[in-house]
């Protein structure tokens, strides 16, 4: 297989084609924007916490299929989980896709990230790496800036 | 001149053999190189030129008594008298060296702005602007209380002309217009935009860098007041351009920057400056740059833009009619005075996907905003996938272009 067919695989055709939560959540308790200056992927993650575990997620926006597709399977990904276990997803896969190219990545750290491992190609692709993460970033910074609320109350 | 002795006057495959990254791969594929818009190749010839500047000839001009700061000097000014022929100055004390087409509206919003536009004044630009020929005009009107109007544009991508004569008022300090659109490849009707202008007492710049290496420009015909460009754009170095200025504009201006060579005496009580264009170039120059420029000025004088206007007029027409009958694509910007610029969107892919899978075949292209983000908020999309045309490339070039977009369709339908 050509390496942009590793990239742009069946799963991650059909995320971007039919993006899983793309809608805003009505009650959001935290929400963020994800922009990309350069070349203008932009998302809108909006979150409804309950406690500290992801009760409903969803996201709207425009950008490449790559972008598009990593957003719509995050939140397939979290939707359900603790803050905590989202931000460990995080890592995996920041982790993953970073890593260096011809470097080997252990079968059980793809395995780990579930149907996100289906975006594991685009490590091979330096230019599109942030693409694949924006929406991450995204989540974080609506993460953060709920802890960041709490801890200012505190 | 008969079709045959022009195609012996321009044979694209002596010209390719001038620049040597033409022949190289990209992913195990033939370099297309499609981006000329973004920056262009570089002939051998600049590149022996900059060698044997630093190998032979490097010191620091203007105030050396040495032989190498002499000859140093001596090429660099000569660089200017070439940037002066190829855009038909009268002096070369007009031709201002810079950064880059940046610099040059950067200079010119502040030496000019900053000493005739006021509170209420009145600043001109299109709705094509590259980025850098709207934020100084942005910046400049905030300082002074000024306000930005923009002309605006068709569904195709023209001018609309009736709104810009409008506009022109007694308020009206500047307009400062594209020559040639970098993300729809307009031409615009500049000529008629300075007569226009100058009916009302207002001076005009024009953004030349992506004309610069495809048309012959006549600043006395046109009659423009500054006329900016980058040397990258016309196969020279990055880090050089020019600014062309009407002595009688510059001789008014205040310095831009301040320093060393731009002054003619200095006091901690009062500094006297230089002469044009001295006045404007504080500090040690891009002297390689400069030399290299010229260089690049004379390779493409010597092919003429008469031959790379017809070539890559061919080329443009072959590649938008190709391009055209690709199901599901749309070429963005169709105005009839067209440059090889041909941005285009598909149906199922995002611009940024059609640029990697391309890259994938070694073809070179630009995707995004292309530093135009209110041209792509006007047709209201993202962004485009540009193909830009030099002389260097070719009709196979183009047919690899649209065979690396079949394999967009295969995997995104």
């Amino acid at each position: 297989m050509s390496e942009v067919n590793e990239l742009y695989q069946q799963l991650i055709l059909e995320h971007n084609k039919s993006p899983r939560n793309f809608k805003k959540i009505e009650n959001a308790t935290h929400d963020a924007d994800g922009y990309n200056p350069l070349c203008g992927d932009h998302y809108h993650v909006w979150l409804k916490l309950e406690g500290d575990r992801i009760a409903d997620i969803g996201f709207q926006g425009n950008g490449c299929a790559i972008s598009k597709s990593s957003a719509s399977m995050m939140t397939t990904a979290v939707k359900g989980t603790t803050i905590q276990e989202a931000k460990e997803m995080f890592e995996k896969f920041h982790s993953v896709i970073m890593t260096k190219i011809g470097d080997e990545i252990p079968e059980e750290k793809v395995e780990e990230l579930g149907s996100l491992g289906a975006l594991v190609g685009v490590r091979e692709f330096p230019a599109r790496i942030k693409c694949a993460s924006l929406a991450w970033h995204t989540l974080n910074a609506a993460l953060n800036n709920s802890q960041k609320s709490v801890s200012t109350e505190n | 001149m008969t079709t045959l002795e022009k195609e012996i006057a321009f044979d694209v495959s002596t010209v390719r053999k001038d620049f040597p990254i033409l022949s190289s791969s990209v992913h195990g594929k033939p370099l297309v190189y499609l981006d000329n818009a973004a920056t262009t190749q570089k002939p051998q010839i600049v590149l022996d030129t900059l060698i044997k500047y630093y190998t032979e000839q490097n010191s620091n001009i203007h105030r050396g008594v040495h032989h190498l700061s002499e000859v140093a000097t001596f090429e660099y000014e000569k660089a200017r008298g070439k940037v002066k022929n190829l855009l038909n100055a009268a002096d070369g004390k007009e031709i201002v060296f810079t950064k880059g087409t940046t610099d040059g509206i950067n200079l010119v919003a502040h030496s000019y702005g900053r000493k005739f536009v006021t509170t209420g004044d009145e600043v001109i630009i299109s709705a094509m602007e590259h980025h850098s020929n709207i934020v100084p005009w942005q910046l400049l009107c905030e300082e002074r209380g000024a306000k930005l109007n923009v002309i605006p544009m068709s569904d195709e991508g023209e001018l609309l002309m009736n709104e810009f004569e409008k506009m022109l008022t007694p308020k009206t300090k500047i307009v400062s217009v594209v020559y040639v659109s970098n993300s729809l490849g307009t031409i615009n009707p500049i000529k008629k935009i300075i007569d226009l202008a100058h009916a009302n007492g207002t001076p005009v710049l024009i953004d030349g860098a992506q004309s610069v290496a495809h048309m012959k420009v006549d600043v006395r015909a046109l009659d423009c007041d500054f006329f900016v460009f980058s040397g990258h754009k016309i196969f020279g170095p990055t880090g050089i351009g020019a600014l062309y200025g009407k002595s009688e504009w510059l001789e008014k201006m205040i310095p831009y920057q301040g320093g060393g060579d731009m002054i003619r005496s200095v006091t901690f009580e009062k500094t006297t400056f230089n002469d044009l264009p001295f006045k404007f170039e504080a500090g040690t120059p891009n002297i390689a740059g400069g030399i290299g420029l010229g260089a690049a000025i004379d390779y493409v004088q010597k092919i003429g833009f008469e031959a790379i206007g017809e070539y890559e007029h061919e080329l443009l027409e072959y590649g938008s009619d190709i391009l055209q009958s690709v199901h599901g694509l749309r070429i963005i910007g169709t105005a009839k005075e067209k440059a090889s610029v041909i941005s285009f969107v598909m149906e199922n892919a995002h611009p940024h996907d059609i640029g990697t899978i391309l890259d994938r075949e070694g073809i070179a292209i630009r995707t995004g905003h292309h530093c135009t983000q209110p041209v792509m908020l006007r047709f209201g999309i993202p962004a485009t996938a540009r193909a830009s045309l030099s002389l260097y490339n070719t009709k196979e070039e183009i047919d690899a272009l649209v065979c690396g977009i079949e394999k967009v369709k295969e995997i995104f339908g």
